[in-house]
């Protein structure tokens, strides 16, 4: 159990400088942005309590702000993420609910499953996000625009991210 | 009370969100004057350290190009330094700037390929003849000489290294004017031979061996090395003389390309004195 817990805070700081230091220098054609932090709460486990998920989203929010000097936009958009998981992930239950230590992730759940859950979650943040941002709705198809190519950037590195965990899970 | 305690943790994750997002949103409006919180100050002061680091790890990649920078500032300055001039006019005149010509034009230059270890080292080097590199100008650095110019090309040009079996350097004791020929000393290449010494002359070891500038390629005084060893063999006139290079020939980076702007009108001079003969 603290190996786990150990692990998610280890994974929770590597997400976090990868995100600061890296990913947030790298701009698609000016404006497309990935945001791949966002994967410290999809991987969560289903476990996890509800109020707990948000409080995470709520520090790691907090963090990636205090790398870019945007204090609430990544807190709103993350902890808005957090709150969506839940209830999605009721909503999208295999029958018979979720067996007791299954994650998830592509390998317990997957494939349609993961790209269910993933898509909804990133579309709803980086959406979120984005009309934190820009905070106008006379920019709206620029936002949605910016919000779909950051996706699509964010989902890339997402599974190229699932692909390692994949190898080195079935090796062992 | 109790249905709005039922009520309250019925619904409670819904209550933690909406607590958050109001906190997030307070943050947001106040983006203006965060700096009046000490907690984001802190951080700051924290992810600020960490960019200066970030920062110093870049500064060590440009490096590189920061180097190329000064060499070719180096050979601007080379250039404008007084010993690329030569007089004009006889000693008497040495105050007014028209009384010298530029002499030497130094060209910066990056070694792109060098070897040491057969008998005859050439470098390559990422200048040619789109830079005015011309067949049979020398190279040196900064710590000495490196050789002469064999063969060019548009954008590279190849030098016989002093490390060349066929390489000889007009050299000759620093403060003394006597000359001979420097011949490098086959597989090593930390060592050259000076030849031509004559016995009269008082050496010791460490003395500096430069060039003579009697060749047309370098200019005078560039250092060579300093006399090792020396022995004057039973019946001879001339000294063995072992001189180690001043320049380590394994690790040349930046180099200079030296023009003589004078060596035609020179090269005319002593043919026609040939000639008369």
């Amino acid at each position: 159990m603290i190996v786990e817990i150990l692990k998610y805070i280890g994974s929770f700081i590597l997400l976090v400088l990868f995100q600061g230091l890296i990913l947030n220098n790298i701009e698609f054609g000016g404006y497309a942005n990935p945001y791949l932090y966002v994967v410290f709460i999809l991987m969560l486990p289903f476990e996890t309590p509800s109020w707990l998920v948000l409080v995470i989203g709520f520090v790691l929010g907090l963090t990636i702000d205090v790398f870019t000097s945007t204090y609430g936009m990544h807190v709103s958009a993350t902890v808005f993420m957090a709150f969506a998981r839940t209830y999605l992930i009721k909503l999208i239950q295999p029958r018979g609910g979720y067996d007791f230590g299954l994650k998830p992730n592509v390998q317990h759940m997957g494939l349609t499953w993961f790209l269910l859950y993933s898509v909804i979650l990133i579309v709803l943040h980086h959406l979120f996000l984005f009309f934190v941002e820009s905070f106008k709705i006379t920019q709206f198809f620029s936002t949605i625009w910016r919000a779909f190519t950051s996706v699509s950037l964010t989902l890339i590195m997402l599974f190229i991210l699932q692909l390692f965990n994949y190898k080195s899970t079935t090796k062992s | 009370m109790r249905n709005l305690i039922r009520f309250l943790s019925k619904n409670s994750v819904v209550f933690i969100f909406l607590f958050l997002e109001i906190i997030a949103f307070i943050f947001l409006a106040q983006n203006n004057n965060y700096q009046n919180s000490k907690i984001f100050n802190s951080s700051n002061f924290l992810v600020g350290n960490l960019y200066s680091t970030i920062e110093n790890v870049n500064d060590y990649f440009n490096l590189k190009e920061v180097n190329a920078e000064l060499a070719e500032q180096n050979a601007r300055l080379q250039t404008k330094s007084i010993i690329s001039f030569t007089k004009i006019f006889g000693n008497t005149v040495e105050i007014n700037d028209t009384a010298y010509a530029q002499k030497y034009l130094y060209t910066s230059a990056k070694v792109v390929n060098n070897s040491t270890n057969r008998r005859m080292n050439y470098i390559t080097l990422d200048k040619g003849a789109l830079n005015g590199v011309e067949a049979g100008m020398g190279v040196v650095s900064a710590k000495g000489v490196i050789g002469t110019i064999k063969n060019v090309s548009d954008n590279y040009c190849s030098v016989m290294s002093v490390l060349h079996e066929d390489n000889a350097v007009s050299a000759k004791l620093k403060g003394l004017d006597h000359f001979g020929s420097l011949v490098w000393v086959l597989g090593n290449y930390r060592e050259a031979q000076l030849k031509e010494i004559p016995n009269h002359v008082k050496l010791a070891i460490g003395d500096t061996v430069t060039t003579t500038g009697y060749s047309m390629v370098y200019p005078d005084g560039i250092m060579i090395g300093t006399v090792k060893s020396f022995d004057l063999p039973e019946g001879n006139n001339f000294y063995n003389i072992d001189v180690q290079f001043s320049v380590d020939y394994r690790q040349l980076s930046h180099v200079f390309i030296v023009k003589n702007k004078q060596k035609i009108e020179q090269q005319n001079l002593e043919e026609l004195s040939v000639i008369e003969e």
